[in-house]
Order: structure tokens, then sequence, then C-alpha cells
């Protein structure tokens, strides 16, 4: 152990230990920026400084080791105006726009200055002058407010694996851009998001589409109806200061009422659809010697990811559209059919936690299924332009129709969900016996990878679950290396949609288990809890779509993926 | 033909060959028959080789390329990412770091003007703003006709020698606006 004396306060930490995590054990609040645990400890920023009295030199805390008999010093005169001045240099080449930034009220660089008491302006010189992308319809990036902490590079290379964005040039000039390419929507960016969702200020964000949505919910011709994504409701109540992990569902839709939509669905109620569509092609596909391991295939950064890194395994992809577009689907067939509604006045809006579910709505394959994604956070905005007190309101619930979920549905939102939903489903399907335990546990939890044997049946069923692109990556390896697998879930962010780019922030790993947590919870509690069960999935079978797999299905549920490469 | 070779010959025959190194010059005059593609091709097909799949190799690569062409266009970038499994964005963010790497095709004569501590002080910032105006050329541009690139650097390790250029690697020292541009004209007029 390693004995130190920090401000006074003696502690021993074990080798190896740097002096921020020493004196986060004791209690002590040190600013950092730059400094993401185990993913970017380069200590660039200098905001977390303190003073060693041995050498009297200033140190970066989160790259210093601890040694024996240091004696640290956090709170002096020159630790304080060090950092300040660092920070203010820092704010130097910063668009201070806060009134104005979408990233106002989530904003490190802001609530540091606030800590730091920073009340002037005192290095006004040469300011970048740098263009905008605006180029894809998911982020949207302002490089005039970057303070090149490389937090989204070392995401988008360590954890994703995408490499899509770098440091380009050098000094003063350079800039975090999708180098080599002209813009975003040009490069091998699958729009996860997870570099908005790590960005300590403005430079990386949603692309939002509240105003779009307020001027359809608006207009009187307009029959607006909207559908939330699972992991929106164990998330929205963290962008009102809730704790991690309230289950606010109901309140979640009283409010969607209460902001004008005509009719509040959910998107559950198509990963109910999901598992009738994915596990009948599974087992097709097993019946009849067809492409394996079969891939899911609800994960728009994931499917964009295949097809630029591993194009040769797009026909592994589930040819199922997401639960997001079969609903689109769906809404505008059987919904508007149904209810004699006309084409060009009915608006679909989906809240998803998933930036990439903007550009999935856009894609050509599917083009007009979904108009408007919104992200967990922007509805957090909306309903505080509507002035709603959301954790007050009265627990309502969804409309019916397109409204009724299984608990199956609603683990759809973490990673190792869809897997266990489709198992639930498969195994009974398959065997015609009931499941006496519903839940697979070798498949939960935020790990990387997960891996399970399922017999169903006299079949051995091999299946693997993989959250991040980075630990997508891995398991594309082990299969192209020869290994064998029937069925593999994939999740483009870290803790599946739950994690998702469009949540709200922080998103620490202890917050991620938390939203995780409720998900199985919501699960725990409902009664149906197989796909299969739910009477509405029954009805819409015998009123429109025939059987799973069936032509209609095909060509409502159904798409297709294009080989894109680097 | 490959695909994969159809599309990267496709992808350099779109690439402006005007201005290249005399090494390469020299390779396609020996090599009688062959065209500008081929010899590159060839050439990076041989780099390549020696360092397929090898991330590491990067920096090395790019010495090899920079000194064969002259400088590395896009669909070279392309190539030595996809030779050694890295992406077309990590090749272009370590080019641009290093200013020796450059895109595009440098001038006949590459000029490096120092902009360090002790050429200041002696007036380089003149010097400078007199080639900028006479060429029309800013840090980092090629002229028109291909004769002059200007670089401004920091410190080429002659302070004695200050304000200092280099032409070419040829060092030119003692310099004043109107002395730099006497030397340039000469290189253009092949007096030098």
């Amino acid at each position: 152990m390693i004995k130190l004396w920090i401000d006074g306060d003696m502690i021993e930490v074990e080798p190896g230990a740097t002096l921020l995590e020493a004196a986060t054990i004791l209690g002590k609040e040190i600013p950092t920026l730059c400094y993401l645990k185990e993913i970017n400890e380069i200590g660039t920023c200098r905001l977390c400084l303190v003073e060693d009295e041995r050498s009297g030199k200033l140190m970066a805390s989160c790259i210093t080791p601890a040694t024996d008999g240091m004696k640290i010093h956090t709170n002096t005169e020159r630790v304080r105006k060090t950092r300040k001045l660092n920070l203010e240099l820092l704010l130097s080449n910063h668009k201070v726009d806060c009134p104005t930034c979408i990233k106002s009220g989530d904003c490190e660089l802001k609530e540091l200055s606030e800590k730091m008491g920073i009340r002037d302006n005192r290095f006004a010189g040469l300011k970048s002058s740098l263009d905008r992308d605006d180029s894809t319809p998911s982020l949207f990036r302002d490089p005039e407010k970057c303070i090149l902490c490389r937090r989204c590079v070392s995401v988008c290379h360590q954890v994703q694996s995408v490499k899509a964005i770098v440091p380009e040039g050098r000094g003063f000039n350079t800039v975090v851009e999708p180098a080599f390419y002209n813009s975003l929507s040009e490069s091998p960016c699958v729009l996860c998001g997870q570099c908005s969702v790590i960005c300590p200020t403005g430079a990386i964000t949603e692309k939002e589409y509240i105003n779009q949505v307020w001027e359809a919910l608006d207009d009187p011709q307009k029959h607006v109806i909207v559908q939330t994504a699972p992991a929106v409701r164990v998330a929205l109540s963290e962008a009102f200061n809730q704790p991690a992990g309230s289950i606010v569902t109901g309140q979640m839709v009283a409010a969607l009422r209460r902001l004008g939509f005509d009719q509040v669905f959910d998107t559950n109620f198509t990963a109910d659809l999901t598992i009738m569509e994915e596990g009948t092609e599974l087992i097709k596909r097993i019946e009849n010697n067809e492409t394996l391991p079969l891939f899911t295939s609800c994960s728009p950064g994931w499917i964009k990811f295949i097809e630029h890194y591993y194009p040769e395994f797009i026909y592994n992809l589930s040819s199922c559209k997401s639960p997001q577009q079969m609903f689109g689907a769906v809404a505008r067939s059987y919904y508007a059919e149904k209810n004699g509604i006309d084409q060009k006045d009915l608006v679909v809006v989906s809240i998803m936690p998933c930036t990439a579910k903007k550009y999935e709505a856009s894609r050509s394959e599917m083009a007009g299924d979904v108009d408007y994604a919104l992200t967990t956070r922007e509805l957090g905005r909306m309903i505080k332009q509507a002035g709603i007190n959301i954790i007050d309101l009265p627990e309502e619930d969804f409309n019916q129709l397109l409204g009724a979920s299984s608990g199956a549905a609603d683990i759809f939102g973490a990673t190792g969900g869809v897997m266990e939903a489709a198992l639930r489903t498969a195994y009974e399907l398959l065997t015609g016996e009931e499941l006496a335990a519903l839940d697979f546990k070798e498949v939960r939890g935020i790990k990387g990878i997960k891996e399970a044997e399922v017999k169903i049946g006299d079949m051995n069923l091999k299946v693997a679950v993989a959250n991040g692109l980075g630990n997508a990556r891995k398991i594309l390896e082990r299969i192209k290396a020869g290994e064998e697998l029937h069925f593999v879930e994939f999740m483009a962010c870290p803790g599946g949609c739950i994690g998702g780019g469009g949540q709200p922030l922080p998103a620490t790993e202890d917050v991620l288990e938390k939203r995780l947590e409720a998900l199985y919870e919501i699960d725990r509690n409902k009664k149906i809890r197989k796909s299969h069960q739910n009477p509405y999935i029954k009805k819409i079978y015998q009123e429109y779509l025939e059987k799973p797999g069936s032509h209609k299905a095909h060509q409502l549920l159904h798409t297709h993926y294009v080989v894109r490469g680097v | 033909m490959s695909a994969l070779l159809e599309k990267e010959l496709q992808e350099l025959k779109e690439v402006d060959w005007s201005r290249i190194s005399p090494k390469l010059e020299k390779q396609l005059l020996e090599k009688e028959g062959d065209t500008i593609i081929d010899v590159v091709h060839q050439n990076l097909e041989t780099i390549i080789e020696n360092n397929r799949g090898k991330e590491e190799a990067l920096i090395e690569v790019l010495h090899q390329v920079q000194d064969l062409i002259g400088f590395i266009p896009k669909a070279v970038q392309k190539k030595i990412a996809r030779g050694l499994g890295v992406l077309p964005t990590e090749v272009a963010s370590v080019i641009s770091f290093y200013s020796h790497f450059s895109e595009k095709a440098k001038g006949k004569y590459q000029i490096a003007l120092c902009k360090g501590t002790a050429c200041y002080v002696k007036g380089s910032a003149e010097i400078i703003d007199k080639i900028k105006r006479k060429y029309g050329i800013e840090s980092g541009d090629t002229t028109d006709d291909g004769f002059f690139s200007l670089e401004v650097v920091r410190c080429l390790g002659a302070c004695g020698l200050a304000p200092v250029m280099t032409v070419n690697g040829k060092a030119h020292g003692l310099l004043n606006p109107e002395k730099a541009i006497s030397v340039l004209e000469q290189y253009k007029n092949g007096e030098m």
C-alpha cells in the first residue's frame, strides 16, 4: 500500500492509484473535464491540478500516480488560480452562446465556470471560425464550441470502435471532425450519438425537431400520434432531477396527452410484433438451413455499423424493421384504415432514447413510416416548454389498439432484452409447451458480451448478446474465425437502449444499472410477459396481417440493407 | 481484375498528377510504356505489402509515400488505410498533424520560411508578408503555376543566419524582403 497525505489527511491506496482517485476516496471534489475513467485519461484540460509539496509542482491529478510519502494540496491559492486560469483559456476559444445553446441545461463547461466563479473574459483573443455540420438527420456539430478535450474521440474509438471523428490539424487549428470526409453524413459515422452524451459542451448534440412537432400539434387539420420506446419511461424523469431508475410510464403518457397528441401509443406494441416476426424468421432459418447466426435488427446504429464495417454479414441481419419502423408502417396502414384517417393528415412521432432513430426514420427503404423521431432529452424539453410538471401528473394508460404490450416488450430497452423476449416466444412456439421459468438470467445485466446455451426441445440454441459496438466487433470477429452461434442480439450503445445517445445526462454505469433494473421491474409486474400472448398482437394478425411472415407482414414489417463500406 | 482493384485504379485516375516528385518522374521515364497510374500503384503495393495489417507502421508508410510521390492524395490515403487495417479518418488525422506530410501536391520549389524567435525578431514577418503578396499564396499553399509552395516553420536551427529560409532544403540566410524575392526569382528563372 502507498501512504500519502492530501490536505493533511492521511490515506492509503493501492499502487497505481492516481491522486484523483485517492482524493475522491477522501471525499474531496476535484474538478475534471477531459477525464473519463479508463476511457480518456490524458490529462490535457489541466483543471484537476493539485500541488505537490515536495517538488513544489502542480500536477494533473487524473494521470499522476500516488507515491509513498506524498504531501498533496488541493486547495491552495496557486491551485485555485491556476485551475481558473486554465478554464479561462479554454473559454477564450469557446463560442459562449449559453442562453441559446441546446446544451445549456447539461453543460459541464458552464457548470465548471459557475463553480470556479469565472465572471469575465480576460482573454479576448482570436477565436476559431469553423463551419457547423448539419449534414445528418441525427447529430449536429458546432466545432466553435469544442474545447478539444477528446472525450468524443475516445468514446468513438475505444468504446464504439467506429473511429468516425478524429482530431485534424495541430495546435490552435485542431478541429475534431470526420477528417478525410467532407461531413459526418459522408463518413462511416453510425450516428449512435454516444459522442453527444459524453461531450461536456454543445459541440456535438442531437439534431432537434421540437419545432416541427409543435407545428404539427398546433395544426388542427393534423392527426398526430406518438409512440414511446421502452427505455424512455425509465429515464425521462432524470430530465426533471428525479433519481435514476424512476418509472414514469403513466405520467409520461399523461404529459404526452397534455402536449396535444391525439393518440398516445407504445413502441412496445410493435416490439411484441417484432418478436413474432423475428422469432418466426429464426425458426425458419434454422429449419431451412439458411444463413445463421441471425442478427437482431432493432438498433439503427448497429445496422449502419454492419453496413459500413462488416457488409459481408448483411444477410445475417434479420429482415425485420425495428419496432419504431414497424409502428410507423402499422399506423399508416392498419390504424389509419381502421379509423378512416387520411394519410396526408396523419403525423407519426416517436420518442426514442436514440439519435440514430432519426436517421432510421429518414432511410429511403422505409421513408414515410415515421415523420419525426425525438429523443428522451427533446421530450423533456417539450414538457418543460409546455409548463407541465410531469412528476405531479396522474398516471394514465396508453390508447388501445397500438398501445398494449407484454413484459417481453419492456425489456427490449435493455441489453439482452430482445434475446430474452425472443426466447420466451420461440420456446413456446417451437415446443408447444409452456415455459416454466421466464427469466433468462444469463443474458441480463450491462456486461458487454453475454453468452448462453438454451435447450429448446431437442435443439441446443447457442446465443450471444453484445452491447456497445466495440463488443459487437469482437463477436463478429469470433464468428469470422468460425465460432458457431445461432442467434445474436446486438445493440449499438453501452447497456443497450437505456444507454442510448438520446438519453438524459449524465449516463454513468450506475445510472444505466438503475434504468436497466427498472425495466425488469416493469416486466416482473406485468400479467402478460410473452409477446405471443399479447391479445392485441393476436388481433392484428387475425384482422390484418394473417400470420407472422405472411406476404402482407413482409410488405409492411420487413426491409433490406445496403452495403456501404468505408 | 477484382472489383476492389478496379475501384482503386479508378480512384487513382481521378487524382491530379501534374506535379509529382522528381523521384517519381525518374521512375516514369525508366519504365517506358507504363502510365503514372501503373507506376504509382506498383510502388504503393510494394510499400503496403511490407506493412500489411500493421497499424503501427502508419507513419513509416506515410514517409515512404510522401517521399515517393511528393504528396498523399485522398485516393492514396484510402489505399493505405485499407492495407494497414486502419480507417481513412486516422490516416487523414496523422497527415494533418505533421506538416511534413501533404495531401496536395507541393510546388517544384518548397520554401520553408522560419518564424522562430530569432528570425521573428530580425524581421521574418515582413519577409513572409512580401512573399505572400508577391506570389498570392498563404502558408501551406502552392502557387497556381506549381513553382512555389510556402510553409512557415518554427526554427530551422540556423539562428545565426536569421532571418532564414530553405528552398528544397538549401538554406538562404541573412534575408530581407527584397533579397528573399530575388533568391526566389532566381529559382524561377532557372538560375539557381
